[in-house]
């Protein structure tokens, strides 16, 4: 029997919180954190995706790519950017993004937001499925850091592709989730307004992932975090970023992906 | 958006027929006969009267493609645990385990077919709707690193309802973990065919089902990332017809081909053959081209 109780209410308060409007995005981060900044548009074959970000810029004293979700925070742009959920034209251009990465010897930063990836018709027919699993391929296999940060909603197949990394940190109020908790709570519990008691049961907050060890590392929010106010958390995302790149911009790139290919390897949990 | 299991239709009829103590029943979709579950699952699972299929079971698949007696079964005992203590998952399993007689939704091994020798996992929607949670993924990356060690090709043939929730991120993981296991196979000039067979859905859609050098796929198969009811809520508006069947997914340059059941020996064989390992594993001469 599944009964509501007030144990449920953290992990439910983070999803809640990792949803919210005015929460910082991708943007918002890009333009903290970065100078320089040039976007790379489009995926060259059909369209450009406003869900994905790409870009080049400096981190500090070092060029990097960008790889962004971004839902968008007016009613317009959360329109243009389809409430952050990429269709194939967004990961095939993320996936520019990583080629060049690798070419030009940058680390990657990618930044997850998404409730998941568009399920639309137009996304299926673009192969959807396919393209994530060639974005998951491409993370999987390229030649230079890759470090992905959970800024929001971590949702499914969409936000894993971005998350397939050599660290992956996530901010306190975001999660990580095989589906959203309604949804577990609709088809597992037969009653969506269980969406508490399942955010509980998926075990999806930040401190559920780095015991699983999966998460590197947590980042600390403080009260009332939001885009307006985010400096000091925006310190200590640069701080988190600072600390990777110097780790892992020593290594030769062919240990590297063999470092991380292990990493996933040896996750086992039976 | 949400990679979970999908019921689907036919198997809750044969659920019905149990229930009322008779015998396992299923219903043709499309001439609407009852047959015995038992006669038709044992032979090609097709409809005797109008040749449509249903889902088959793991072992039956691998006994009429494999050449006979030559598979060997790895990691028979895998089984899984609640790693999230989820409510309810624990009997579930349990449940599963004793109607289908496996400890999970994926048979691993090695065999030949037609005398050429391949690394094979075949996953059974039979279990849980071959939904994956972390020992389907093991099961994969294990028979990849095998074929990898031994230099085999790799025939996976896939039916999933996508990834299981009830394993919540751990199950999402193993989404990375194939495709890693998957990539370092192919980094070896390694051969990898997936058969998609229906339903394939969600989180092995979204990575090892697509990650193969060629993609094959029965008549009729439901393929897909999200399932078409989420869809359908998501357009909120009906689907277009023969949406995310093989035929569709073939008509939009997705899959290579799609081969009847009783053919897939016949075009895996001749596949296997023209990637032969030992023809692949000379080194290219020099000035050549």
């Amino acid at each position: 029997m599944i009964r509501k109780d007030s144990d449920a209410q953290p992990a439910w308060e983070r999803v809640m919180n990792a949803r919210k409007e005015d929460r910082p995005q991708a943007r918002d981060y890009i333009e903290k954190l970065f100078h320089g900044v040039f976007e790379v548009r489009g995926d060259q074959c059909m369209g450009d995706d406003e869900a994905i970000v790409t870009a080049v810029a400096w981190f500090e004293t070092y060029p990097v790519t960008v790889i962004g979700q971004q839902k968008g925070h007016t009613l317009e742009e959360r329109m243009r950017c389809n409430f952050g959920m990429p269709s194939p034209e967004g990961y095939r251009k993320s996936m520019r993004a990583l080629r060049q990465a690798e070419k030009f010897n940058r680390p990657v930063i990618c930044l997850v937001d998404t409730p998941g990836a568009f399920c639309g018709v137009e996304a299926e027919a673009k192969g959807q499925g396919r393209v994530i699993a060639e974005h998951l391929r491409a993370m999987a296999t390229v030649k230079t850091p890759c470090i992905s940060i959970i800024i929001g909603e971590g949702g499914s197949g969409g936000a894993l592709a971005l998350s397939l990394a050599d660290r992956l940190i996530m901010l306190e109020n975001s999660y990580f989730s095989v589906i959203s908790p309604e949804g577990a709570a609709s088809i597992l519990f037969k009653d969506s307004s269980l969406a508490s008691e399942a955010a509980k049961n998926l075990k999806l907050t930040a401190g559920d992932l780095k015991r699983f060890g999966i998460v590197d590392g947590i980042i600390r929010e403080p009260q009332g975090y939001s885009r307006f106010h985010m400096d000091e958390s925006a310190e200590a995302v640069k701080k988190a970023i600072r600390g990777a790149l110097k780790r892992l911009s020593h290594i030769p790139p062919d240990r590297l992906v063999e470092q991380r290919q292990q990493k996933y390897l040896n996750m086992r949990w039976y | 958006m949400n990679l979970f299991s999908e019921q689907i239709e036919h198997e809750s009829a044969a659920g019905r027929a149990e229930a009322t103590g008779m015998l396992d029943m299923l219903r043709c979709a499309r001439c609407g006969r009852d047959l015995v579950a038992e006669v038709v699952l044992a032979g090609d699972a097709a409809c005797p009267y109008c040749g449509s299929l249903f889902r088959q079971p793991a072992y039956r698949r691998i006994e009429a493609i494999v050449d006979s007696g030559s598979f060997i079964e790895i990691e028979r005992e895998a089984e899984p645990g609640d790693p999230l203590s989820f409510p309810g998952y624990r009997t579930k399993l349990e449940k599963e385990q004793e109607k289908s007689k496996m400890q999970e939704g994926v048979v691993i091994g090695k065999a030949t077919i037609k005398g050429l020798r391949t690394a094979l996992a075949v996953m059974d929607s039979y279990f849980m709707m071959g939904s994956m949670g972390t020992v389907v993924g093991e099961k994969i990356v294990i028979l990849a690193e095998f074929a990898l060690h031994n230099r085999l090709p790799l025939v996976i043939f896939c039916a999933s309802g996508g990834a299981r929730m009830q394993e919540g991120v751990l199950s999402l993981m193993q989404m990375s973990r194939t495709t890693i296991a998957l990539a370092r196979h192919s980094a070896a000039g390694l051969l990898h065919i997936n058969v998609l067979t229906h339903p394939t859905t969600g989180g092995v859609t979204a990575s090892f089902a697509m990650q193969g050098d060629i993609t094959l796929a029965e008549p009729g198969a439901l393929i897909g990332f999200a399932g078409p009811r989420v869809i359908e809520q998501t357009v909120r508006d009906k689907l277009p017809e023969g949406f995310q069947t093989a035929e569709y997914l073939y008509a939009h340059g997705l899959i290579d081909r799609i081969v009847d059941r009783r053919d897939l020996r016949e075009t895996l064989a001749s596949l296997l053959a023209l990637h032969n390992i030992e023809r692949a594993a000379v080194p290219e001469k020099e000035g050549r081209g």
